[in-house]
């Protein structure tokens, strides 16, 4: 496959574009794998393509039932940041940005990686204090951190509502300028051409529909194209991940799956430079622009359990009162369209990257509202795993035995209900 | 807007309710063995299809109900009250 360079943008732009070939092949499923991930999504791809990259395993197959990225890497918000301090969150968050900071050129392909900074508003002098210790743990663990006064925020963005009799008066921001923004699909059409190219078989149209086990080992799983044997499996699939967990024979998970929409506006003169965040008492709401100028929303998740790729009603209007009362001026700007992915919350709002009951499978799942900034780092730390039968030392804690030892890793302080886990 | 027909008060706009959550699960006595407990708070089954889970109708008469929903379609098919008393009651009136 030939590199993408300036010479060949302009050689192809000399001869009508018609030198791009595909970027990846569509190869048959074989008899076996050395490795079988499954799920084509951000995970599922960035895993192939480190296990590859960094660990010289060549038989890989990635299985996706649909299409790439028709999953929630393509149906997020894009929104990359490393502002998590729990231990083992902290050192996991930060390496992903890392990753995401030479991800375009490590792959060769223009990720569209944005690091426009990441805005926090605060409401109270309280949310201040609160902010300044999350974000110092930041600063002393090798991250960058800002708090912002009213009047430097003021200063940088200046058209948000900063009435005083504002329902919650703006009295500050956190913020951190690495984080920003990337180009979901970018990321999924990246790491399949950058896998490819290492030799990991994608396989489209592919869901896999039973594990066969013998003796706490899997031996095969059957697809929908046939069966193929595996030596290790590792399962990537987010919000599904309980239903191939069952047919593995392995019961239950500290996981539910729930919806979160994302909504885009219409596309309007560039208005807005960061990513801008609002949440009072447990309420959710962000937003970005994006490069073709729409309004880029999210909220909060729909409340209750589902399996639908769509979401409800009263999330757009908790979504649309939340724009507007933070930046009156979108009053008369509409929404284009809102969608809605299948997201695995888990118990305590962080992940699993660990081993299972079955000694060649492997878990990557529990990402929440979260997991595509942690592409990167997901897939780093997973191949890692696979590779060499133990986790890495930062990730040692998220597995599924931590509820059993009390080590729950919880961001938000919310405790055991998943839908408080934003 | 999913509908739900609140046995004391009739079909409402889900935004009515607050959502419980697994409606499934029982738990294990005080003093039974941390194992139990761990399931209860922790493990879940995770339904695609029909599950049984709980609403507080706040805005509305304010009890908790059991509702049968489908996680794919949304589907409603049973609602009672989630308290065996209270649902004796309804019974009884009906
Ligand atoms: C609306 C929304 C907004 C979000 N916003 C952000 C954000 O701003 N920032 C952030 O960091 N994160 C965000 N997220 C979370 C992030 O998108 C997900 O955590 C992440 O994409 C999950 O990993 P993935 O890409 O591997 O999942 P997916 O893309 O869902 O990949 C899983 C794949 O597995 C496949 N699969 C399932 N079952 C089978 C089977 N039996 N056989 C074969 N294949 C199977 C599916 O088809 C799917 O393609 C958001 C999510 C949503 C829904
Ligand atoms: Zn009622």
């Amino acid at each position: 496959m030939t590199r993408f360079s300036a010479w060949s943008v302009f050689w192809n732009g000399l001869t009508n574009q018609m030198g791009w070939k595909p970027q990846w092949r569509t190869p048959e499923l074989k008899a076996d794998y050395d490795v079988v991930i499954v799920g084509g999504g951000l995970h599922g791809l960035a895993t192939a393509y480190y296990l590859a990259k960094n660990h010289g395993i060549s038989k890989i197959a990635v299985l996706e039932k649909g299409w790439l990225g028709g999953g929630n890497a393509g149906r997020n918000t894009t929104i990359v940041r490393s502002n998590y301090v729990m231990p083992g969150n902290r050192e996991f968050y930060e390496r992903s940005l890392k990753l995401w900071e030479n991800l375009s050129f490590d792959l060769n392909y223009n990720v569209m990686f944005s690091q426009r900074g990441h805005v926090t508003l605060l409401h109270s002098p309280e949310a201040i204090d609160a902010a300044a210790r999350r974000y110092n743990t930041m600063r002393l663990t090798g991250s960058d951190a800002e708090i912002w006064s009213l009047e430097e925020l003021k200063r940088n963005i200046p058209h948000l509502n900063y009435a005083a009799d504002a329902r919650f008066p703006i009295f500050g921001a956190a913020v951190q300028r690495r984080a920003g923004t990337a180009r979901h699909d970018a990321v999924v059409w990246g790491y399949a051409r950058a896998a490819d190219k290492r030799g990991v078989e994608i396989i489209q149209n592919c869901e896999v529909l039973g594990v066969t086990r013998e003796n706490g080992h899997i031996t095969r799983l059957e697809t929908s194209r046939g069966n193929v044997g595996v030596k290790k499996v590792g399962f990537a699939v987010a919000g599904n991940t309980s239903l191939l967990w069952e047919m593995a024979g392995l019961g239950t998970l500290p996981i539910e799956s729930h919806i979160l929409q994302a909504f885009v506006t219409e596309p309007v003169k560039p208005l807005l430079d960061q990513v801008l965040v609002f949440g009072v008492g447990g309420a959710n709401f962000y937003m970005s622009q994006s490069d073709k100028g729409g309004l880029v929303f999210g909220g909060d998740i729909d409340w209750y359990k589902s399996y639908a790729q769509r979401g409800n009603l009263p999330i757009v209007q908790d979504v649309a009162e939340c724009a507007l009362s933070i930046m009156p001026c979108l009053g008369r700007v509409r929404l284009l369209r809102h969608w809605g992915g299948v997201v695995d919350m888990s118990m305590d709002g962080s992940h699993f990257i660990c081993k299972t009951p079955l000694d060649n499978l492997y878990l990557n799942a529990g990402w929440n509202y979260g997991g595509f900034k942690a592409s990167p780092g997901s897939g780093w730390y997973f191949s890692d795993l696979i590779a060499n039968d133990r986790p890495h030392s930062d990730i040692v804690n998220h597995d599924l035995k931590r509820f059993e030892r009390g080590h729950t890793i919880d961001e938000r302080g919310a405790g055991p209900d998943p839908k408080l886990h934003g | 807007m999913i509908r739900i027909p609140c046995p004391f008060c009739g079909e409402r706009d889900h935004s009515e309710f607050h959502y419980g959550g697994d409606g499934s699960i029982t738990y294990p006595a005080l003093d039974a063995p941390t194992e139990d407990w761990l399931n209860a708070v922790y493990q879940r089954k995770n339904i695609r299809g029909v599950q049984i889970e709980t609403w507080h109708h706040v805005n509305g008469c304010r009890m908790w109900l059991l509702v049968e929903r489908d996680t794919i379609t949304h589907e409603i098919h049973l609602v009672r009250a989630a308290h065996d008393g209270v649902d004796g009651v309804l019974k009884g009136r009906t």
